[in-house]
């Protein structure tokens, strides 16, 4: 039996280095949402002069902002449909097995996310220059598709190898064929993990710019817009408003991601 | 052949099995993948044509040369580098206390609230954060409203005018990149080295407190090197991410190029693509190199 011990109370030096951290890290995304209703148009003076909703309906008239919105979240739907698909049966093949060639594919399976994305961009760019193919909607989808693949690989994977394998043996055991095995026991295992993994990936895919800039041509996806707009800020008040837009919508599919994926008490007792 | 018969012949012949499941994502990860990588390593041995700005194909190891030898691009490879270390020490620094509050103090809902609390910003759109750094470093922004209320604007100054670091504003100066590559990479850093510390027993800090020794003490000497895997595996993705960064460098604008900035103009502007992937090859380089090293100290035991 081991008693409920506990080391000390964390110090005060401790206490203030996390809250504050913690506090660092989230004062930059509250001041976006409130420069959204300043005032004040061409600077970005603090504390802002007064607060309005006016450029919110300004923002919403702008077509140019509804099709790259279009455009980034049928991107993001496509990479995602593919990377559930292909992630999912990488975990499914590399969970368990044990053949020769394992390893070089655990690290094949890392490198779009271990390698800088500029990396991944250049070389797109670099196959599609020497194959002749032009950029569009599916040069994008397919960059995207690349490391959204690696996401839902990893939750999928990661689940995988918390299950125990006795699991599997029992369900054979009990004369279940490959197929139940598959529909009762591990698919309904995965489920979570596997809905968690296509929502970062979309997240991902909705958000990303890095990869989207080689491969993307004249198309313009959300964030490329709003990459342009960094360069060159003459409608300020509309760039903050589309900030406060792609925080909310990336939100969702994230909390909804930790709330598949949140850690139980499993390790809490293995202390 | 019915689904029943399919998945015993299956199960008999494992390797028939894996490569079904393994041909798709294989021929993805094999052809758009590494023929990419390919590709690029490819072009970088072409070279580009001085006179007439067209790309010369045939396999030369002039454009490496240009890249070592002139002294612009060694600067920019130093200047990015030593960026990518300063970045990864601060980001270690901060997450320090942060992981250790949430993986070994906090309990119930703090804990649920400290890693949605570090995983939300981690997952809000990059741009978004860029931007927001934008609005708190501009000139007229709210660090220098802050230092301003605080009468701290001489402090401030100093620091803008200190030689390499400095500039007019924080907007334009290495001090302001580095405080964005810092809160833009931190939550990297945070999640491993928390996996790490939860996983220490509880039972090693008992031992250690039995046998005489003050929570500091534990701290350095416990703790911290069974912390070691984490913050190895969490600085790969400090380096990495801050190695191959583009749009950090030239959105808080300071006068030198770094790597990423390096390849997005080559293949943009100058459309000199062999020197661009030459340049990406450079951090396919150091991040080997690194992954080595972090290897040594456990990172993908930590992963």
């Amino acid at each position: 039996m081991r008693s409920s011990y506990r080391p000390d109370r964390p110090s005060l030096f401790l206490r203030i280095g996390a809250f504050a951290g913690l506090a660092f890290m989230h004062i930059p995304v509250l001041l976006i949402i409130l420069y959204a209703f300043t005032t004040e148009d061409r600077t970005y003076q603090f504390p802002p002069p007064g607060l309005t909703l006016k450029w919110f309906s300004r923002a919403f008239e702008r077509s140019d902002i509804w099709q790259s919105l279009t455009l980034s979240l049928g991107v993001a739907a496509c990479a995602t449909v593919m990377a559930l698909i292909l992630g999912t049966l990488a975990a499914f093949a590399l969970a368990r097995a044990k053949f020769p060639a394992k390893d070089s594919l655990t690290v094949l399976f890392a490198l779009p996310i271990a390698l800088p994305g500029i990396v991944t961009g250049i070389a797109l760019l670099a196959a599609m220059k020497l194959g002749g193919i032009d950029p569009s909607f599916f040069t994008i989808v397919a960059g995207h598709a690349t490391f959204c693949t690696v996401i839902v690989y990893n939750n999928v994977i990661a689940r995988l190898r918390r299950l125990p394998s006795n699991w599997v043996e029992a369900s054979m055991d009990l004369g279940a064929d490959g197929t139940q095995t598959l529909r009762y026991v591990l698919l309904p295992q995965v489920a979570t993990a596997f809905l968690a993994g296509g929502m970062l990936a979309f997240a991902l895919s909705f958000d990303e710019v890095i990869v989207t800039v080689f491969t993307a041509g004249k198309e313009r996806t959300l964030p490329i817009w709003f990459f342009n707009e960094l360069f060159r800020p003459r409608d300020r008040p509309v760039t903050n408003v589309v900030a406060v837009i792609v925080i909310a919508v990336t939100l969702i599919p994230i909390l909804l991601a930790y709330y598949f994926t949140r850690p139980d008490d499993e390790h809490e007792t293995a202390r | 052949m019915n689904l029943r018969a399919a998945s015993t012949f299956f199960y008999r012949r494992p390797y028939g099995y894996l490569a079904l499941l393994l041909v798709p994502p294989l021929l993805w990860f094999g052809t758009v993948y590494l023929g990419s990588l390919f590709a690029l390593l490819w072009q970088s041995f072409y070279r580009i044509d001085d006179f007439t700005a067209q790309i010369v194909r045939e396999p030369t190891l002039e454009t490496y040369k240009q890249l070592v030898t002139q002294p612009a691009n060694v600067d920019i490879v130093v200047r990015t580098l030593t960026m990518a270390v300063a970045v990864t020490i601060a980001c270690a620094l901060i997450a320090l206390p942060i992981a250790t509050y949430m993986a070994r103090y906090a309990r119930g809902r703090m804990k649920a609230f400290f890693y949605v609390g570090v995983m939300l910003p981690m997952w809000t759109s990059y741009l978004v954060k860029v931007y927001a750094w934008r609005l708190l470093l501009a000139k007229e922004g709210i660090i220098a409203w802050v230092a301003g209320k605080l009468g701290l604007m001489s402090v401030l100054d100093a620091l803008l005018a200190a030689p390499g670091i400095g500039g007019p504003s924080l907007s334009t100066s290495y001090l302001g990149m580095f405080i964005v590559f810092t809160y833009m990479w931190l939550p990297f850093m945070i999640l491993p080295m928390a996996a790490a510390l939860e996983r220490v027993p509880g039972s090693l800090l008992q031992a250690s407190a039995d046998l005489g020794a003050r929570p500091a003490q534990t701290f350095r000497n416990v703790v911290l090197p069974l912390a070691v895997p984490g913050i190895a595996a969490g600085s790969v993705f400090t380096f990495s991410l801050t190695l191959g960064d583009y749009v950090i460098p030239s959105v808080v604008g300071a006068p030198g190029y770094f790597i990423g900035m390096m390849v997005y103009t080559q293949q943009g502007t100058a459309g000199n693509i062999p020197l661009a992937a030459a340049f990406s090859v450079v951090p396919i380089v150091l991040i080997s190199i690194y992954l080595a090293i972090a290897k040594r100290f456990g990172a993908f035991d930590a992963l």
